[in-house]
C-alpha cells in the first residue's frame, strides 16, 4: 500500500511520449513556489495498492506503444515511499512499461535498487547554491546531493528541470552556476533541459489551505525574460 | 467498349460494367510521402476565395443572404450562377446566384413558410396554391399515418429531429461515375434494369419500375444543367479538370433536388487522383494547376446552402451540409488508399483557411503511412476542423470503397443507402420508468404500461426493470414511426438524383440514434452505488438528492462504463425485433450533433444529479466535468462502447484538449495527437472529433466574432463556425471538459 494524490491518465511533459501520471502524496521541500501544496502532508491522500495502479497503467499501454510512453511516479515526492515505489516500478518492468521518475531527489535512500528499475529520471533542481537552496525549499542541499551521486553511479538518463521565478531564481549569476551544477553530471546521459518559467496557477490552493502564499506580490515569470536567460547557457538540449 | 477518354488507364471489368471501385484499384497510386510537394493557391484562386469570403460574411450579419422565391428546388429549374467567371475553373451554383437559397417544398411546405417568414421573405401565393391545393408533400404523407401515440412521443421529445418535414438526406450518390462513365452510359444501364422489372406488378415491382424511370429522367435532367454552364457530360472526362468538374455537377444536382440534412460528398479524392496523375505525367497540368482544382472544388462545397428553419438551426447549428469526404484508409489488398489528392484535400485548410466545410474525415488506420498520420495531426493541431474514423473496424465491414454519411454512419458508395431517423432521447426514457411513463415537463401521460416507483429511495433492479420496459415500447414506437416517415419519404420526395448514382440492388439501413447516454449511465451508476432519494411533486419526479459516491462513466471505470453498452445492446436487440420497410437493416447511432443542447432543455432533472434544463453531453461523450481522470481514461471509457453488431452507425466522441497539454513543442504535439488516435483506435473506438483549442480563445470568441472570422471546431460529428452557433450552443460548447492537465 502507498499514498498517493492522484492520477492523471494523459500527460504529455513528464517524461518521452504520452504518460500516465501519478501524483505520491507527500513531500518533504517546501518550495516558495509550489503549485501542488495539497501534495506535502504525509498523511493525506488515498490508499492504493501497487498492484491497482499499475493495472491501471495496462490499460493505457495501447497510447504507450508508439513513441516510447509509460508511466511516471510525480508528486509530492515519490522517493519518501521508497518500497512502495519500488514494488510499483517492479511490476511496470514486468508489463514492459517505460518508467520515469519525477523527482527533487530528496528520498529515504534504496537509490541503487529504485534506479535499477527507473528508465528516466525528471531531475528537479532546486537551486545549485546551499544557502541559497534552502531558501527555496526550507530544505538542507545535502539530501538532493545524495541522490544525485545515485544516478551518476548507475550511469542513468536524466531531464533536468529548474524553476525560474523572478526575484527569486532570474539573476544571471545563478543560471551561470546552475550550467555548472548541470555539468557535473554525466553529460551523455543529459537528454534534456528545460527552464521552466514561474506561474501563479496554483496559488489559489494555498487560499483553500489557509497556508500563507510567500510569493504573494510576485508576477508569473516573462517568457522573454526567460528567453534572454537561456541565452547565457550553452548546453546541448536545452529547451 | 473502350473509351477515348479512358486512354491511358489500365482496363478491367470496369469498362463493361459499373465498378468504380475497380476502376480505382487498377489505377491509383498509393503515397507514402509527406506533404512538401504541396503548392500555394493561385491568384485566381485568392481572388475567388476574397469574394467568397466577403459574401459570406455579409451573409452572417443577414442570416440569409438571398431567397429565389420564384422558382422550386430541381436538378435542371435554374440558370447558371457564377462568383467570378472570369477566375472560376471548376463552376456551378445551386441557384443562378452564390448562396441564394432556394425553396424545397417536397420535404414540407410548412418548414418553407416557417422559413421565409423568418427571414422577411413573403411565401408566394401560387406556391402556397400548389403545395396545399394540388400537390401533397411528405410531411403531410408522414402526419395522415402518424398514429396517436407518434404525435404523442414528438410532441413530448422523446423522439425529437425526426425527417418528417425535411429531407432525410445521408444519401450518398457515386458522383465518381459521372466522371467515369458520362451520363449516357448510365441512362443505357438504368434503362437495362428498368427492362428487367416485369410481371408481376406487384407494389414492389411497380415502386422499383417507377423509381428507375425517375432516375432516368434525372439524369438527362443533370446532363442538360451541366450543359447550361457549357460542359457536355454525355461522354466520360477526359482530363482531371473535366473529372473535378463532373463530379460537382453530379453533386451538385443532388443539392439542387434535395434539401437533405446531410448530404456528403462520398469518396473522390483518390478517384480524382488518377485523373490528376494522368494529366501531371503527360504535361498538361502543373502541381499548381491541380490544387487549384482541388482549391477551387473546395471552395464551391463551401457555398453549397439551404433554406431552414430557425427550430432546424437550434437542433443543427451552424447552417451544416455536413459535405463529408472521406480521406485515406486501407485497401483490402494491404495498399494505402491515401494518395496526393487525399494531402491535396487537406492542404485546402491552409490555401483557404480553416472551415468547417467540406467535413473532412480520415479513415484512420494503423498502417496508414507515417507521414499521412503527421500531417493529419499537424493541421488538426492548427485548424480543429478534422474527424476521424477507424478503418480498421469499418474495412472489414463495407470493404474499401465506402463512406461516411453525414457524421459517422458508413455506407458503400453506390451500393448503400440510409433511411435517416434522427434519435430517442433515453436520459427522458429513464424518467419514465420511475414515473410511471409520464412525461416530467409535460405532465401528460406518454406510455401506458409503466408502473411508477414510489420508494424513497431508489432501487437498482426496480428502476433497471422498468427502463427495459420502457425501451421495449419506445423500440416499438421508433421503428414504427421511422417507416412511416420512410415510406412517404420515398412516395413525395425521392432522391431520384442521388439514387441514379447508386447500383440498382442496394442494401438499405435504417438507422436510429440515441441522446443522453452518459445521462443513463451516470444516474443507473448512482441508484446503484450510491442513495438517490427523488423529490416528488404531484407524482412527478423534479429533482434527486444523491447521498454518497458513484462511478461515473468517462473515468474507465467498468462499473459503470459497461452500464452504457448495456443499455445500447438492450435497445438495438428491441429494435430488432419490429419489421422494418423495405427490409432495412437496423442500425444504432450515438450522435447528438448540437441537438444535445435541445434534449437538455426538454428533459427534467436526472437521477446522476444533473439538474433540469441543463445540456447533455455530446453524443457519446462523457458528461461535461465529469470525466475527471484525464484524457486518456475519457477515450477508453467511451471505447469501450461496441460498434459492430450494435452501433453500428457509429459512436460520436468529441474530444477538446488544450494545445499546451498535448506538448511542449509542435513536432511532440504531432507525435503525440497521432499516438493518442493509434491508442483509441487499436481499442475499436470508432470516431473521434479533435479539437485543439483554449477556452479563453472560444470565451474571447464569444465576445469579438469579428477578430475570429474563420474560429472552426468540430462538435459532434461535424465542425461548425463558432461564430454561427447559438450563444446557448457556444455556452455548452465552452462548458465541455477541456483536457487541460500540463
Amino acid at each position: 500500500m502507498g499514498r498517493i494524490h492522484s492520477i492523471e491518465t494523459m500527460g504529455t511533459l513528464d517524461g518521452p511520449g504520452i504518460r500516465m501520471v501519478v501524483f505520491f502524496q507527500g513531500c518533504k521541500l517546501r518550495c516558495q513556489y509550489c503549485h501542488n501544496p495539497d501534495t506535502w502532508s504525509l498523511s493525506g491522500g488515498i490508499e492504493e495498492t501497487a498492484e491497482a495502479i499499475v493495472k491501471k497503467a495496462v490499460r493505457y499501454k495501447p497510447y504507450f506503444k508508439s513513441n516510447n510512453g509509460g508511466i511516471t511516479f510525480s508528486g509530492g515526492e515519490p522517493l519518501l515511499q521508497p518500497d512502495f515505489l519500488i514494488e510499483c516500478l517492479k511490476l511496470c518492468k514486468k508489463e514492459g512499461i517505460h518508467t520515469t521518475l519525477d523527482t527533487s531527489g530528496v528520498g529515504l535512500g534504496m537509490y541503487d535498487e529504485i534506479l535499477s528499475y527507473t528508465d528516466l529520471v525528471v531531475l528537479d533542481i532546486k537551486h545549485e547554491d546551499p544557502i541559497l537552496y534552502k531558501e527555496v525549499t526550507g530544505h538542507s542541499i545535502n539530501d538532493y546531493r545524495i541522490f544525485k551521486n545515485a544516478v551518476i553511479k548507475n550511469d542513468k538518463k536524466l531531464w533536468i528541470k529548474h524553476v525560474v521565478v523572478p526575484s527569486l531564481t532570474d539573476d544571471i549569476q545563478h543560471i551561470k552556476k546552475l550550467e555548472e551544477e548541470i555539468k557535473s553530471f554525466k553529460l551523455k546521459n543529459i537528454e534534456k533541459i528545460e527552464l521552466l518559467p514561474y506561474h501563479t496557477l496554483g496559488v489559489f490552493k494555498y487560499r483553500e489551505l489557509g497556508i500563507p502564499y510567500k510569493l504573494e506580490n510576485i508576477d508569473s515569470m516573462n517568457i522573454n525574460n526567460l528567453n534572454k536567460l537561456k541565452s547565457y547557457m550553452n548546453l546541448a538540449n536545452l529547451i | 467498349m473502350l473509351r477515348t477518354q479512358w486512354n491511358g488507364f489500365k482496363e478491367g471489368k470496369w469498362v463493361e460494367e459499373i465498378n468504380v471501385r475497380e476502376f480505382i484499384q487498377l489505377n491509383y497510386i498509393p503515397y507514402s510521402g509527406n506533404e512538401s510537394f504541396l503548392e500555394n493557391p493561385t491568384e485566381r484562386t485568392k481572388i475567388l476565395f476574397k469574394k467568397a469570403t466577403e459574401l459570406m460574411m455579409k451573409e452572417l450579419k443577414k442570416g440569409v443572404l438571398d431567397i429565389d422565391t420564384t422558382t422550386i428546388s430541381g436538378i435542371d429549374n435554374f440558370n447558371p450562377g457564377y462568383l467570378d467567371k472570369d477566375n472560376e475553373i471548376i463552376v456551378g451554383f445551386q441557384t443562378d446566384a452564390p448562396l441564394k437559397r432556394m425553396i424545397n417544398p417536397y420535404g414540407g411546405i410548412r418548414m418553407v413558410e416557417g422559413a421565409l417568414n423568418a427571414y422577411g421573405y413573403e411565401m408566394p401565393e401560387e406556391l402556397n396554391n400548389v403545395f396545399h391545393e394540388y400537390r401533397k408533400t411528405h410531411n403531410t404523407g408522414v402526419f395522415d399515418a402518424y398514429t396517436p401515440e407518434i404525435r404523442k412521443a414528438r410532441t413530448v421529445g422523446l423522439l425529437t429531429g425526426l425527417p418528417d418535414a425535411y429531407g432525410r438526406g445521408r444519401i450518398i450518390g457515386d458522383y465518381r461515375r459521372i466522371a467515369l462513365y458520362g451520363i449516357d452510359i448510365l441512362i443505357d444501364e438504368k434503362n437495362k434494369e428498368l427492362s428487367n422489372i416485369s410481371f408481376p406488378m406487384v407494389e414492389d415491382s411497380m415502386r422499383e419500375r417507377e423509381e428507375i424511370s425517375e432516375q432516368i429522367k434525372a439524369l438527362k435532367k443533370i446532363k442538360s444543367m451541366a450543359l447550361k454552364y457549357g460542359f457536355d457530360i454525355s461522354n466520360p472526362a477526359s482530363s482531371a479538370k473535366e473529372a473535378v468538374q463532373f463530379v460537382y455537377f453530379g453533386y451538385l444536382a443532388g443539392v439542387k433536388e434535395n434539401n437533405g440534412a446531410a448530404m456528403s460528398l462520398g469518396r473522390i479524392s483518390t478517384f480524382l487522383d488518377i485523373y490528376i496523375e494522368r494529366d501531371l505525367k503527360n504535361n498538361i497540368i502543373s502541381e499548381k494547376e491541380a490544387q487549384e482544382l482541388i482549391d477551387q472544388l473546395v471552395l464551391k462545397l463551401r457555398m453549397v446552402r439551404h433554406l431552414r428553419t430557425p427550430e432546424y438551426n437550434e437542433l443543427f447549428a451552424g447552417d451544416p451540409n455536413w459535405v463529408t469526404e472521406v480521406l485515406g484508409g486501407m485497401g483490402c489488398d494491404g495498399r494505402t488508399l491515401v494518395s496526393k489528392t487525399s494531402f491535396r484535400f487537406l492542404h485546402t485548410l491552409t490555401n483557404l483557411s480553416e472551415a468547417p466545410e467540406p467535413n473532412m474525415t480520415i479513415l484512420w488506420s494503423k498502417d496508414l503511412p507515417e507521414s499521412f498520420k503527421k500531417y493529419c495531426a499537424k493541421m488538426s493541431i492548427e485548424t480543429s476542423s478534422i474527424q476521424y474514423e477507424n478503418d480498421d473496424i469499418m474495412r472489414p465491414m463495407y470493404g474499401d470503397d465506402y463512406a461516411i454519411a453525414c457524421c459517422i454512419s458508413a455506407m458503400r458508395v453506390g451500393k448503400e443507402m440510409q433511411f435517416f431517423g434522427a434519435r430517442c432521447n433515453l436520459a427522458k426514457a429513464l424518467l419514465y420508468a420511475i414515473n410511471g411513463g409520464v412525461d416530467e415537463i409535460k405532465g401528460i401521460k406518454v406510455i401506458d404500461s409503466i408502473e411508477p416507483i414510489n420508494d424513497e429511495t431508489l432501487e437498482y433492479n426496480k428502476v433497471y426493470n422498468n427502463y427495459k420496459k420502457v425501451l421495449e415500447y419506445i423500440a416499438e414506437l421508433y421503428v414504427n414511426t421511422m417507416n412511416i416517415i420512410h415510406y412517404m419519404h420515398d412516395k413525395y420526395a425521392y432522391e431520384a438524383g442521388q439514387m441514379a448514382l447508386h447500383d440498382y440492388n442496394i442494401g438499405r439501413n435504417m438507422a436510429f440514434g440515441v441522446a443522453g447516454l452518459s445521462i443513463v449511465a451516470d444516474s443507473l451508476s448512482a441508484i446503484k452505488y450510491a442513495k438517490v432519494k427523488p423529490v416528488r411533486k404531484n407524482g412527478v419526479t423534479v429533482e434527486f438528492n444523491i447521498d454518497g459516491e458513484f462511478p461515473m462513466y468517462g473515468n474507465d471505470d467498468d462499473r459503470v462504463d459497461f452500464i452504457a453498452k448495456d443499455i445500447l445492446n438492450i435497445f438495438i436487440n428491441e429494435l430488432r425485433k419490429h419489421k422494418t420497410y423495405r427490409n432495412a437493416k437496423h442500425t444504432l447511432s450515438v450522435l447528438t450533433i448540437t441537438s444535445n443542447v435541445v434534449y437538455g432543455k426538454k428533459t427534467g432533472s436526472t437521477p446522476d444529479g444533473r439538474t433540469a434544463g441543463t445540456p447533455f453531453a455530446p453524443g457519446a461523450n462523457p458528461m461535461h466535468g465529469r470525466d475527471k481522470s484525464g484524457a486518456l481514461a475519457s477515450l477508453n471509457s467511451v471505447a469501450k462502447l461496441q460498434y459492430e453488431n450494435v452501433c453500428e452507425d457509429g459512436i460520436s466522441n468529441t474530444f477538446t484538449i488544450i494545445p499546451e497539454a498535448i506538448g511542449k513543442l509542435e513536432r511532440h504535439r504531432i507525435d503525440n495527437l497521432e499516438t493518442i488516435l493509434d491508442g483509441y483506435f487499436i481499442q475499436d473506438g470508432h470516431h473521434l472529433n479533435v479539437n485543439v483549442i483554449n477556452r479563453e480563445k472560444l470565451i474571447d470568441a464569444m465576445d469579438n466574432p469579428e477578430k475570429y472570422p474563420n474560429l472552426t471546431i468540430r462538435v459532434s460529428g461535424y465542425a461548425v463556425n463558432f461564430n454561427r452557433l447559438t450563444k446557448e450552443q457556444q455556452m455548452e460548447v465552452i462548458s465541455r471538459t477541456f483536457h487541460n492537465k500540463m
